[in-house]
């Protein structure tokens, strides 16, 4: 049987890194559909960019998710080790942004792309020890 | 069409880079102060507000934020997604070279993966060509 300690760290590393993933891909989608933000400033200024931002009902979801994940970030931090917490996350993330982004955005996520996803996840693990 | 980046979209990605992975750390070293949180005390949370590392992370970490939004207009998610992961790269060789901290095999294995992962996606395009919003993004810059 697993430990409850250890079943909370995992469950708590796993909520991380599903929610930073939502919100990550929610923003991605949410810019995509605004276009290169660097042209609307030119045009609008930086103001004109923050709005467009801001008034992307993906985008401010994803922002959502994304600050929901930094506070779940800070409680996993309080009661995992850092070099376990960190790359887990890292790692999960990675994997789930390359899944989540080939499956809902339609990015071609060809073998170069997932290659690189795996080295990375592997690559942030291999770091800490 | 392989979409080319400037050298100002270069400069985004190098400070995702840079401003995630020393977030991150202040982050870390400010809850290291602040203590344990748990269900019954999530008020401390709070109070890790008004911790400086926490702060100083929280406004490297909005700087990340505004550079990784602005790259996700005109990046695929999974192209800019190897930028964040370097990041450990920095850390690590600042780590070796700044701290004199010792590097086992297995970090050289880390960073040597992370960095061929880097290689791997900046050797392709940076953005998937999706007709239709390319389309409207034409049709939004004149």
């Amino acid at each position: 049987m697993i430990d409850p300690r250890t079943f909370h760290v995992w469950s708590s590393i796993t909520f991380v890194a599903a929610v930073a993933v939502a919100g990550e891909v929610l923003i991605a989608a949410g810019v995509r559909e605004l276009g290169d933000l660097d042209t609307i400033r030119e045009r609008s200024g930086i103001l004109g960019a923050v709005r467009a931002v801001l008034t992307s009902g993906k985008f401010v979801m994803g922002a959502f998710f994304m600050a929901l994940n930094f506070f779940a970030m800070l409680f996993a931090l309080s009661i995992a080790e850092l070099s376990l917490a960190a790359p887990a996350i890292a790692s999960f993330t990675y994997i789930g942004n390359a899944i989540a982004a080939k499956l809902f955005l339609g990015e071609r996520v060809d073998h170069r792309r997932w290659l690189a996803t795996g080295f990375m996840a592997v690559g942030v693990v291999l770091l800490t020890r | 069409m392989k979409h080319a980046l400037r050298p100002s979209q270069y400069a985004v990605l190098i400070a995702i880079m840079l401003t995630a992975s020393v977030g991150d750390s202040l982050l870390s070293r400010g809850m290291g102060q602040v203590g344990h949180v748990d269900l019954h005390h999530l008020g401390l949370l709070w109070h890790a507000l008004f911790n400086p590392f926490v702060d100083a992370g929280i406004v490297l970490l909005i700087g990340f934020f505004a550079c990784y939004t602005t790259a996700l207009s005109w990046a695929d998610l999974t192209f800019v997604m190897p930028a964040t992961a370097f990041g450990y790269v920095v850390i690590a060789l600042l780590g070796r070279f700044w701290l004199h901290e010792q590097m086992s095999l297995s970090r050289w294995a880390g960073i040597f993966l992370i960095v061929c992962a880097v290689g791997f996606v900046a050797g392709g395009p940076s953005k998937t060509e999706h007709p239709e919003l390319d389309q409207m993004d034409a049709g939004a810059g004149r």
